[in-house]
């Protein structure tokens, strides 16, 4: 936002600004706080945070109050294909379904087995990559849960590895999915294990040891390698505004940065397509965003009345952690 | 195999929910209160050593041990504070005031020790051993042990010497305690004082298998206490089986119907058991002379 301010703002002139509110995780909360910035605020879009069932609580509001949502973290499937019409909900981030393709893709995958947090993260991806198997033609070996304060979760995965899962499809915070690997670690079971990015937000190389590295998460982006010019643009801007970041391995989480930095950039054109602030002409305003040359790629009318998501499965960087960093996967 | 994966995980888990209801147990002895801030006690012990031994670089024992004096000091207070003033005007808000101080601790230590889960380094936590094709972590094979024994001790010092026995009576009529020369203010200090050092040796004990974050007592905390009425909180021994009855149970539920109805299996369980059972697998009736 501060870029674009920079370059003299949106509807000729007008500066950007980001008022914010702590959603604490909890859904009630977030409705009461994107009802605080519509109704008083009159906000001209909202973005979204990390957590689905926010999200999901927070899209019939938006739709019904003609609000422009933007999601840039959540990665349930039903925000942003929530059946509303019109739809006023956005998003840059990936989506549940990407886990199953990808462990199609690199294991041959044929009777996957999920671990899943137990708390509504968690049954909204068991919900999202259910319906992502089916659409694959796939069966499950079976789903089963684990408290985010699990101890040990042998018993769970005992009985996944007893119904011939080849892969584990796993959803859960750093902690958590750190007892998952600990676990395996205890069983000597080496299986793939495809997780959504729920270890990306912490040490998870000191929680779970050296088997940190088996687990492949999915990103959106990575501040390692090659970058493009934007790339390298948006890492030195961020290393000048924040002393604290001495290279790409401070920025975390990455994915988050990533979403939120093109996010902010896609709102403004479909702003500036609008030619307004109301909301009806910004969610139109999406649909005339042409090109874009992005973080986390090179935009190409991202939005259309049938796909809401800017980012695709083909667009998902596939990570792992290589002691604290982490790394794009090379096939 | 699956059976046996879950008999082993099974009794890891039950001691030390044993341990952390054994605190139940000492307080609810004494002064006929609990401390339902357990968990979070639990988790001062980890979140202490943590500091002391790993951030700070401690001779580890010295750390463990300032870690379980500062847990013993932290009970003292919970007495003082959040059960003396209420029991003193025969209220039961102390159940309202133990709760809510589990709550402060737990956010105190979230905004000072921050939100990141972080990992309690041990030899015995680093390479799983082999038991009857099962892995476990050596830790895993400690904790009965320690669990076991402090039971045992709590058993005999309060029930054959002349400093437990004084605790007991001080539950039954405080008065005539006081009459006989008893200190009945600071045996309750003192229960208080051992029932968060237990909290605090669960809390160091499993944090190495686990790691240290502000809410790891959580749900901990309500399971020990589930144990604690399950064993029948008036009997040790009842308690620590009544923990490992529990952790075998949970971990067998799991493996044989799935994780799904782990909690809603074991909770229907334990009314079920109370409705047979009142006072639990071993303890009694209270009995009150007048």
């Amino acid at each position: 936002m501060e870029e674009i301010n920079a370059k003299g703002g949106i509807l000729g002139g007008r500066k950007i600004v980001l008022l914010r509110r702590d959603d604490e995780s909890n859904p009630s909360k977030g409705l009461i706080a994107a009802r605080e910035l519509i109704q008083r605020e009159k906000v001209a879009a909202l973005f979204g945070g990390l957590d689905t069932p926010v999200s999901l609580a927070i899209v019939p509001l938006a739709n019904a109050e003609k609000v422009p949502f933007m999601g840039t973290w959540a990665a349930g499937t039903p925000i942003t294909r929530n059946g509303a019409n019109p739809n006023f909900v956005f998003r840059v981030s990936a989506i549940d379904e990407a886990i199953v393709k990808y462990s199609v893709k690199h294991y041959s995958a044929k009777n996957p087995g999920m671990i899943l947090v137990n708390n509504p993260w968690g049954e909204s991806n068991e919900q999202g990559l259910k319906k992502a198997l089916t659409a694959a033609n796939m069966k499950h070996a079976g789903v089963e849960k684990f408290e985010g304060n699990e101890l040990d979760v042998v018993p769970q995965l005992s009985r996944l590895k007893n119904s011939g899962a080849d892969v584990l499809y796993l959803v859960g915070n750093v902690g958590s999915s750190s007892q998952v690997v600990k676990s395996l670690d205890k069983m000597a079971w080496k299986v793939p294990i495809v997780s959504h990015w729920g270890p990306a937000g912490g040490r998870f190389t000191e929680l779970a040891g050296p088997s940190a590295a088996n687990v492949h998460f999915v990103q959106t982006y990575s501040f390692f390698g090659d970058l493009s010019p934007t790339g390298k643009r948006v890492l030195d801007m961020l290393m000048k505004k924040y002393p604290d970041y001495k290279g790409p391995g401070d920025i975390t989480p990455a994915v988050g940065v990533a979403n939120a930095c093109d996010a902010a950039h896609l709102v403004a054109f479909a702003i500036q397509a609008a030619g307004s602030t109301d909301g009806d002409k910004v969610r139109e305003g999406f649909y005339k965003i042409k090109n874009y040359d992005g973080l986390i790629k090179k935009y190409a009318r991202p939005f259309t009345p049938q796909n809401h998501d800017a980012v695709t499965a083909d667009d998902y960087v596939w990570t792992q952690f290589i002691n604290d960093q982490i790394i794009p996967i090379k096939h | 195999m699956l059976i046996t994966a879950a008999i082993v995980t099974g009794i890891g888990l039950g001691s030390m929910y044993g341990l952390l209801a054994l605190g139940f147990y000492i307080t609810y002895s004494v002064s006929g209160t609990v401390n339902f801030s357990q968990g979070s006690s639990m988790m001062l012990g980890a979140v202490l050593a943590y500091a002391f031994v790993v951030t700070w670089g401690w001779y580890p024992p010295l750390g463990l041990l300032t870690a379980l004096l500062l847990c013993g000091a932290y009970g003292i207070a919970v007495k003082r504070f959040a059960v003396r003033p209420f029991v003193r005007r025969d209220s039961n808000a102390w159940l309202m005031a133990t709760v809510a101080v589990g709550i402060l601790v737990d956010n105190l230590v979230l905004f000072t020790f921050g939100k990141e889960p972080r990992r309690f380094p041990s030899q015995l936590a680093e390479m799983p051993v082999s038991i009857a094709d099962v892995g476990v972590y050596p830790l895993q094979l400690v904790v009965p042990v320690v669990c076991l024994g402090l039971a045992a001790a709590l058993h005999v010092i309060s029930r054959r010497t002349k400093y437990g026995k004084p605790l007991l009576a001080v539950v039954q009529n405080p008065d005539a305690a006081r009459l006989m020369g008893i200190n009945v203010a600071g045996a309750i200090a003192a229960s208080f004082a051992i029932s968060t050092v237990f909290a605090g040796i669960a809390g160091i004990l499993i944090a190495p298998l686990f790691n240290v974050n502000s809410d790891m007592g959580t749900l901990f905390g309500i399971k020990a206490f589930a144990v604690a009425i399950l064993g029948g909180i008036t009997s040790a021994w009842g308690v620590m089986l009544a923990g490992l009855v529990f952790g075998v149970l949970e971990a067998l539920v799991t493996v044989l119907f799935g994780s799904v109805y782990t909690q809603i299996v074991m909770f229907a369980l334990i009314i079920v058991a109370l409705a047979l059972m009142p006072n639990g697998l071993l303890g009694k009736a209270g009995v009150k002379k007048v």
